[in-house]
């Protein structure tokens, strides 16, 4: 693979007592590519993503983000670095609305917040640039001003896409955006990142096959901790690893 | 428009209490409003950590016991005319103790919530107890300084142009201090700090992942809010013209919460209701009986139980938005 890929994970290992999670884990992120990443339930999707994202420290291996190791550092510096998450099971603050949330998102991507007078909530320079992020996640206006908890969940998704693109990323990992939608939801969300495509480089982590085959530049198939192969969305479907790997889980790819 | 009227009323009330109190041929009704305010301005402290930052702190009778040392020790110091340490002269001026007051409990926050603040959960409410124990013992075993019979102060704070030795300009000096305090803490919970803190209480995890390591913000809300409480502290030596260990003491932390608790979390008036309902309860129910805090608990429990959101929900239900 080149060297000028966005992220590198190379190597990596993670044990969880006799499990191992990750066994060998080489994968690479080009600029620009929406990247899926795929694989049966227990492949170890989930420790991967948080080893990525620097939730779980790896026993052995890097992880290099535009060349720089990244392999140490914490959570919140990552997302400083341009690499931004999305969560499965979203994470909003459910107190507040739609909107706020988002401006909560452009506060923290315009710096330090140790400012302690001005009115943060009437402030439409935090406030017009969340609105604009909302409707490029594809929340409709009239919904921004709704609480957070009391969204449905295709439009919690939306703004978890929003607050995830508010530090203007250069890599969005998607943690299965799909799941839990329903399928007009699905579509619309699958039309969201097609739009988004090519504006940032996506690694995608999906269980929804369709969307994925639809959307993907790569796919990276990942089985048991490492994976077993890495191309276009034909030459994944025709690879006989692939297909046994999948006729166990009797999942048809 | 309606809430402002009514808040401006309400502060009108309060400044024409002295004289209302006069009238009624009351004037013990001064040093409890005193107490309330001074009560109000830690509650209003604590719920910055507590009510808008999610951090349940039990230990902030530290503060408030350290805010009135440092009222009494420099009275002392001013009276024996000894160098604090060899290096501090004593003070009975007004600033420079409630100014020392403040400095002590905002250091002193700084310190303890470094350390505390690298805990979740249970083990933070154990940590915070902990260390206000300690300071408890500490000052328990200072001899120097009255011990556990703790420390007169003949003298109430001087300032020119007040003269603290009248209840009713003492009281005037405390609820200005509290309205000040509350101005300040509701810019500061609207600003984009006050929005860190309150999205650090609902998901830490959101927080990170939107690049905001939420301890450094969690640390400032420690210490202004040990500041104030600690304000509070030095107020109160003033008022009962004496300090002891029982200011510190893990059942006065408890008092605190309960008045955030009681009026509102998260709320800005809510700890000034629960510092009034709570001092006012005290003070008549003891009265009544000695086994005032029988009945007391109680109430407690019925404002806590049915009304969700505290004094402050319950005033909303009679006054909506």
């Amino acid at each position: 693979m080149s060297g000028g890929a966005l992220l590198r994970i190379e190597g990596l290992e993670k044990r969880f007592g006799g499990l191992r999670a990750s066994d060998g884990l080489d994968l690479d992120v080009l600029p620009g590519e929406l990247h899926a990443l795929i694989g049966p339930n227990g492949a170890g999707k989930s420790t991967a993503i948080g080893q990525i994202t620097g939730e779980i420290p790896p026993d052995a291996g890097r992880i290099l983000f535009e060349g720089e190791d990244i392999t140490r550092l914490p959570p919140a510096r990552r997302v400083r670095r341009g690499l931004s998450r999305s969560f499965q099971i979203v994470q909003l603050l459910d107190d507040e609305t739609a909107e706020a949330n988002a401006a909560l998102a452009v506060q923290a991507a315009q710096g330090h917040s140790f400012r302690f007078w001005r009115d943060a909530t009437r402030d439409e320079g935090l406030r017009a640039p969340a609105r604009a992020l909302l409707r490029r996640a594809g929340l409709p206006d009239a919904r921004h001003r709704v609480l957070a908890a009391d969204l449905a969940a295709g439009e919690r998704k939306q703004v978890e896409l929003a607050l995830a693109l508010a530090a203007s990323p250069r890599l969005l990992l998607l943690d299965e955006p799909m799941a839990g939608l329903g399928a007009s939801e699905s579509r619309a969300m699958t039309e969201t990142l097609r739009g988004l495509k090519g504006q940032v480089a996506i690694l995608l982590v999906e269980h929804d096959m369709e969307a994925v085959f639809a959307l993907a530049d790569r796919i990276s198939v990942l089985v048991y901790g490492r994976v077993i192969a890495t191309g276009t969305a034909a030459e994944v479907r025709a690879n006989a690893e692939v297909r046994a790997a999948y006729l166990t889980e009797e999942e048809g790819v | 428009m309606r809430d402002r009227l009514l808040l401006g009323l309400a502060l009108l009330l309060a400044i024409a209490l002295p004289w209302l109190a006069e009238a009624a041929g009351s004037p013990a009704t001064v040093s409890l409003a005193t107490r309330m305010a001074i009560y109000a301005i830690a509650a209003a402290s604590l719920n910055l950590v507590l009510g808008y930052g999610g951090l349940v702190s039990f230990g902030h009778a530290a503060y408030f016991g350290l805010g009135g040392y440092a009222v009494g020790i420099l009275y002392a110091h001013w009276r024996s005319e000894e160098l604090l340490l060899g290096l501090i002269p004593g003070s009975i001026g007004l600033l420079p103790t409630l100014g020392a007051a403040m400095l002590l409990g905002g250091a002193s926050a700084a310190v303890l919530g470094a350390l505390s603040l690298r805990t979740r959960g249970v083990q933070f409410i154990m940590i915070t107890l902990a260390f206000a124990q300690m300071l408890f013992f500490l000052f328990v075993s200072l001899k120097a300084y009255g011990g556990d019979d703790g420390l007169s102060i003949r003298r109430r704070g001087e300032f020119p142009g007040l003269d603290l030795r009248a209840p009713a300009q003492l009281y005037w000096l405390c609820l200005g201090l509290l309205v000040g305090w509350l101005l300040l803490l509701w810019r500061v919970t609207r600003s984009r700090f006050g929005q860190v803190l309150a999205g650090a209480r609902q998901s830490e995890r959101r927080m990170a992942a939107l690049g905001v390591s939420v301890y450094p913000y969690r640390l400032v809300a420690f210490v202004i809010s040990g500041m104030g409480t600690a304000l509070a502290g030095g107020l109160m030596a003033n008022a009962l013209r004496f300090v002891s260990p029982d200011m510190m003491h893990w059942a006065k932390s408890g008092e605190l919460m309960i008045m955030v608790i009681l009026g509102g979390l998260g709320t800005l008036l809510g700890p000034v209701l629960g510092a009034i309902a709570l001092v006012g309860l005290e003070n008549w129910l003891s009265a009544w009986t000695e086994h005032w805090q029988f009945i007391l608990g109680p109430i407690l429990l019925a404002v806590v139980l049915f009304g969700r959101g505290g004094l402050m929900a319950l005033l909303r239900r009679v006054l909506p938005a």
